[in-house]
């Protein structure tokens, strides 16, 4: 319904007499978003141009073969070809072995009967996600050295060869991706430990009626009660796949497992901002953003495809 | 319900599993504590597992006299404060107005925000922003850049939800302004969501390194981590150095890196048992957004 020029105006006075405050408060986060999100999205272009530390970036000019230049070095580029190997290896194994253990644990901890040895193992399994990834790493170099090392000393007492936990490629990934474990299994269960207390207890009771065994129950009630939580995590991380953790690497790699530890992120850290290499870690940087939004993406469509409700 | 034999041994199952898991949760920090407190030969000897050899409290004496560490943490310790208060204030102010269906652009302002979630401009051009600004080695790049977390906003905007909006609309009636409504309803009311994500905020800052890395070259500005860092790498060089067949460096010795450890890791261990609920109720309210 069309107002009288003067009477909208009025409701536009009331209006923002009312709400000016909310727009005050608004825009100080409004202004960091700005600032600190989308400002640096015009720095994106160096990706494209050749750096110059005297000029402003939109003057810079721009690279060989029509600014592609620094894409074309990055994949000829033996250590970022290495690093996109590992950053897939990494969050791979990280995907097999790190993604069902909190879904196992979650089972086992909504079977446990005893309620407050229940809580306790939560609390303490809990714990280690508050851990900085530095601490895990002074953790497991006490842990995990190969002459004295608690690990290696129970090693050779019962005869075996101490192991390089951390200084040898293989067992690095597998240290790795241990740890990571470690820190994130009891965390991670508490969301689907929230889930469960959303199924119905009176399935239990009626299969318990009917007969039902634990598994059957696990096999019919809990897991499918579980599948809507699980499915959104999965394409998370599967939308992941590509983005690379810094701390986590960068606090357990040393020079002697970089062939393994070198990933997409402690790449561009190294080239970028200790190598001075602007561009090309700029270019890297940017392969990175845009692969993660398409596999997000993908992987949401996905979800749907199969039925499920995905995260946008 | 009666439990058969065989239900009531794999209950035991179960909580042996659970046993064993404590157990590997808990023996990285034994070992680390009977570390710091054993003398450096019983170490090296390899005799040192749980329980301390060689008692001595030399290490702890050597970091609380080094001036870095004293005052790194006091450094660390105040900037979380710091950061902790600016981004429960940012939070706030941006969760707070979205929930104004009536608001004008809110469509705008939430996509807008959303975005940021999926795509970052990554490591490099926020570096040269901050060069630009001048906050390359400056104490607030510590603080301002990571300010807000949209998750944790989002966070904060589910719980004023699920304030019923009948007591906003009364107050408006009688007069209140938002600001008003903010401070006498909505903040009293959130008072959980407060300590979680406060929390969380707190946590993340007295964790971080990577910032104070890339950023902060300036090392009386270097939080906690970084300096922990500095050290792990210093000691893991001279032990790689080893290996590869040259002569083992004197080097910190590894009670000295353990104390050290043990000093970055008692402030969590100290907050976590009493802000527990906390945590975990914060974590929940995560998964439940929409």
């Amino acid at each position: 319904m069309a107002l009288p020029f003067s009477a909208r105006r009025r409701s536009a006075v009331n209006y923002l007499r009312k709400y000016w405050s909310l727009y005050a408060m608004l825009s100080i986060p409004l202004a960091y978003f700005i600032i600190f999100r989308y400002i640096p999205m015009t720095y994106i272009q160096i990706a494209f141009k050749r750096y110059s530390i005297v000029q402003n970036v939109w003057d810079m000019p721009l690279a060989r073969n029509n600014g592609l230049e620094y894409f074309i070095r990055a994949f000829s580029n033996r250590d970022f070809l290495y690093a996109v190997r590992n950053t897939f290896m990494l969050n791979f194994l990280d995907l097999v072995i790190g993604f069902p253990a909190p879904i196992i644990l979650a089972l086992l901890l909504n079977e446990l009967p005893y309620k407050r040895f229940k809580r306790f193992t939560q609390s303490v399994a809990y714990m280690p996600h508050f851990l900085s990834w530095i601490i895990i790493s002074g953790l497991a170099v006490q842990l995990f050295t190969p002459t004295n090392g608690l690990f290696n000393i129970v090693l050779k007492r019962l005869g075996f060869s101490p192991i390089p936990f951390l200084n040898h490629p293989t067992y690095w990934v597998f240290t790795y991706v241990l740890l990571g474990v470690w820190k994130n299994v009891g965390w991670n269960t508490i969301i689907y430990l929230a889930a469960l207390t959303n199924i119905n207890p009176e399935l239990y009771e009626a299969a318990a009626i009917d007969g039902a065994g634990r598994f059957q129950r696990i096999r019919y009630i809990t897991l499918p009660g579980l599948k809507p939580t699980i499915v959104t995590l999965l394409i998370l991380s599967l939308g992941h796949i590509l983005s690379s953790e810094f701390d986590r690497p960068m606090a357990l790699g040393n020079s002697l497992v970089h062939s393994v530890s070198n990933v997409i992120a402690t790449f561009v850290y190294t080239y970028g901002i200790r190598g001075l290499q602007f561009s090309l870690a700029a270019a890297v940087g940017l392969f990175q953003s845009v692969v993660c939004v398409v596999f997000l993406m993908a992987a949401n469509a996905l979800a749907k495809r199969f039925g499920e409700r995905g995260i946008w | 319900m009666v439990k058969s034999k065989g239900t009531k041994a794999a209950d035991l199952v179960i909580a042996f599993i659970c046993v064993l898991l404590i157990i590997a949760c808990l023996l990285p920090m034994l070992n680390i504590a009977a570390r710091s407190l054993s003398s450096t030969e019983a170490i090296i000897r390899g005799e040192v597992l749980l329980w301390p050899k060689g008692w001595n409290l030399t290490a702890y004496r050597l970091v609380l006299s080094d001036s870095r560490y004293t005052w790194s943490l006091g450094w660390t310790a105040i900037l979380t404060v710091i950061c902790t208060f600016v981004s429960m204030t940012m939070t706030t102010l941006c969760a707070y107005p979205l929930i104004y269906d009536k608001l004008k652009g809110r469509r705008l302002f939430n996509t807008l925000i959303l975005f940021t979630m999926y795509f970052n401009a990554g490591t490099i051009p926020h570096y040269l922003l901050y060069k630009d600004l001048g906050l390359l080695n400056n104490p607030l790049v510590l603080i301002i850049p990571n300010s807000l977390s949209v998750f944790y906003m989002i966070i904060m905007r589910t719980f004023f939800y699920s304030i019923p909006d009948s007591l906003r609309e009364s107050a408006e009636i009688d007069g209140a302004s938002p600001v008003r409504i903010l401070f006498s309803i909505y903040l009293p009311l959130s008072k959980p969501v407060i300590a979680t994500l406060s929390l969380f905020y707190a946590v993340g800052r007295w964790n971080g390194f990577s910032d104070a890395l890339m950023y902060m070259n300036d090392r009386r500005w270097h939080p906690i981590q970084l300096l922990l860092y500095n050290i792990l790498k210093s000691i893991t060089s001279i032990e790689v150095a080893t290996q590869e067949g040259f002569a083992s460096a004197p080097g910190l010795s590894d009670t000295l890196q353990s104390a050290t450890v043990v000093f970055a890791t008692v402030p969590i261990l100290l907050v976590y048992p009493w802000l527990q609920k906390y945590f975990i109720s914060g974590a929940t309210l995560g998964a439940l957004k929409d």
